[in-house]
């Protein structure tokens, strides 16, 4: 038939690539959970969950389980249609990074390469901005339908917030950018695997790009949406049962989000540093070590934003807006500035 | 019909639809709500005529910047049906009429252009590489121009703002009330 006449096969593998994305998203953020809260525990001198199944590993779905049992309420007051909005919302820009991130070598499946990668779109960092910038939506989206005043002012803390970070994460990408010549995440990483990691060459970069992850992702020092001593729970004291869950998931897929992509734009992504895989041949199993390697730097970084969650205290309002426009702003610009002029000088030698 | 031409169908319905929406819904936010929708409608419109770096720009700056401006201030106004106001019948009636004249107008100026073809998914203007060579090289006073008058834009607002002004004008109440919180515990600390 004339109508649809493409390669079934490219939307089957796409197909697959993105359920087993989203599933392995969807999990780490459930252990993540589990981690956070052992990891909180061994910094507190504490055993942590330890009552459901072996070290309390089946904890996860205990609390999932409890999440969906419990009673849900819709506020009388509060505009149903966006209130059931926000935490899909929410979900949904968190995973929508995904598609862009290259998680592992190209593979051989029966005569087929696979790449896997969902899209290796050429404007894959401006892709990356898009979404961050999105990501605003269901925490104002859900504060401003639960009609309530904290709410309110907690999602509107938020995404000034991340506006104010958004910027100095975007001109730290943009350094990494005029290094690599290309916005494909693919070439990226490519670049790093040839040429070595970019950390390496932006530090700074990197280092604005942490501080602004854990800005974006609301996690401590920078978790001012959600300061229960000041406005009670955050954006989302209306919400109860799943819908509830639904937000601090999709809090903890953020950080699985940034995590990756710290390991992707500044840690080489899947690569193995001073061992040539590409020599390997395109088995699946070298696709599965690449997948491996990229997860270890990716559970590294988690570590490291939970690290800092239970060591350093949070930060003032004002305090967080200074650090946001009057240090790190200028610190990027000035990081992207000498990039420019360095890699103008190499390039005219 | 192929599959982008299916999409175009598809994708001018939704991004009609929304724009209706956009302006005959009663709560301000779900204006801008559909605005949003609007957008995304139209950047894939902009991929569909593999115009990718558009698309996305688009979604960065309107959806992603802009609009989260709208609703900052919509959001602070808490405009509900009720205080919608009440418009004169003559000023409606001078609405409809200037928005028809300008309908006119327009399908008055496109009837008469050359039947082209867009360039379904085969152009590569919008493509980074070749955008950027032509605003850097053949438009580059115009673009210029218009970075200098965004950065005029800039500066007046950040003037307007540095203006010595009591706190309840700051544009948003949270940061201001934040500021209090800050100011009155300062002051009981000395």
């Amino acid at each position: 038939m004339y109508l649809l006449q493409f390669d079934w096969w490219i939307v089957l593998e796409k197909f697959i690539l993105i359920a087993v994305i989203v599933t392995t998203s969807l999990v780490v953020a459930m252990y993540s959970t589990y981690a956070e809260r052992k990891v909180a525990a061994w910094l507190q001198d504490r055993r942590g969950p330890n009552r459901a199944g072996p070290f309390g590993l089946f904890q996860p779905l205990a609390d999932g389980v409890k999440l969906f049992m419990k009673e849900e309420i819709i506020p009388t007051a509060s505009s149903s249609t966006l209130f059931i909005l926000g935490p899909m919302l929410a979900m949904i820009t968190a995973l929508m990074t995904s598609a862009v991130i290259p998680w592992s070598w190209t593979i051989d499946v029966a005569g087929r390469m696979v790449p896997l990668q969902i899209a290796d779109i050429n404007i894959g960092i401006l892709y990356i901005f898009g979404v961050v910038s999105l990501g605003v939506y269901g925490i104002m989206i859900g504060g401003w339908a639960s009609n309530n005043k904290f709410s309110l002012i907690a999602a509107l803390r938020g995404a000034s917030q991340m506006i104010s970070y958004e910027l100095a994460m975007g001109l730290a990408l943009l350094a990494v950018l005029m290094l690599v010549g290309d916005l494909r995440m693919s070439s990226i990483v490519g670049e790093q695997i040839a040429n070595g990691w970019n950390v390496v060459y932006q530090p700074l970069g990197f280092l604005i790009f942490f501080i602004c992850a854990l800005a974006e992702c609301n996690r401590t020092p920078f978790d001012l949406p959600e300061a229960e001593n000041e406005l009670n729970f955050g954006y989302h004291q209306e919400y109860s049962s799943m819908k509830l869950g639904f937000y601090l998931f999709a809090e903890y897929i953020a950080m699985f989000m940034s995590s990756v992509l710290l390991a992707t734009v500044y840690f080489g992504g899947y690569d193995i540093p001073f061992v040539n895989e590409a020599a390997w041949g395109n088995y699946w199993w070298v696709g599965l070590v690449g997948f491996s390697v990229l997860m270890m730097k990716t559970s590294f970084f988690i570590f490291l934003f939970m690290w800092i969650r239970w060591t350093i205290p949070r930060f003032r309002y004002d305090q967080l807006m200074h650090l946001g426009w009057r240090v790190l702003l200028p610190l990027a610009l000035a990081n992207m500035v000498i990039t420019a002029l360095v890699v103008l000088l190499l390039n005219n030698k | 019909m192929g599959i982008s031409e299916i999409l175009f169908w598809i994708l001018a319905a939704l991004t009609l639809f929304s724009a209706v929406m956009v302006i005959s819904s009663k709560n301000p936010v779900f204006s801008v709500l559909w605005l949003i929708f609007t957008f995304f409608t139209i950047s894939a419109h902009y991929i569909l005529l593999n115009a990718q770096f558009l698309a996305i720009v688009n979604i960065i700056v309107y959806a992603g910047a802009i609009m989260v401006l709208f609703l900052f201030v919509l959001m602070l106004m808490n405009l509900g049906k009720e205080s919608e106001p009440k418009k004169n019948r003559w000023l409606k009636l001078a609405g409809a009429v200037a928005g028809g004249s300008l309908l006119l107008v327009m399908v008055a100026a496109l009837r008469h252009t050359e039947n082209q073809m867009t360039e379904l998914v085969t152009g590569d203007i919008g493509l980074i590489k070749n955008l950027g060579k032509v605003l850097f090289t053949e438009f580059v006073v115009p673009f210029e121009i218009s970075s200098i008058l965004f950065l005029s834009a800039m500066v007046g607002a950040v003037v307007l703002g540095k203006r010595d002004k009591p706190v309840e004008n700051l544009i948003t109440p949270a940061v201001a009330a934040d500021e209090v919180a800050v100011v009155s515990i300062e002051n009981r600390d000395v």
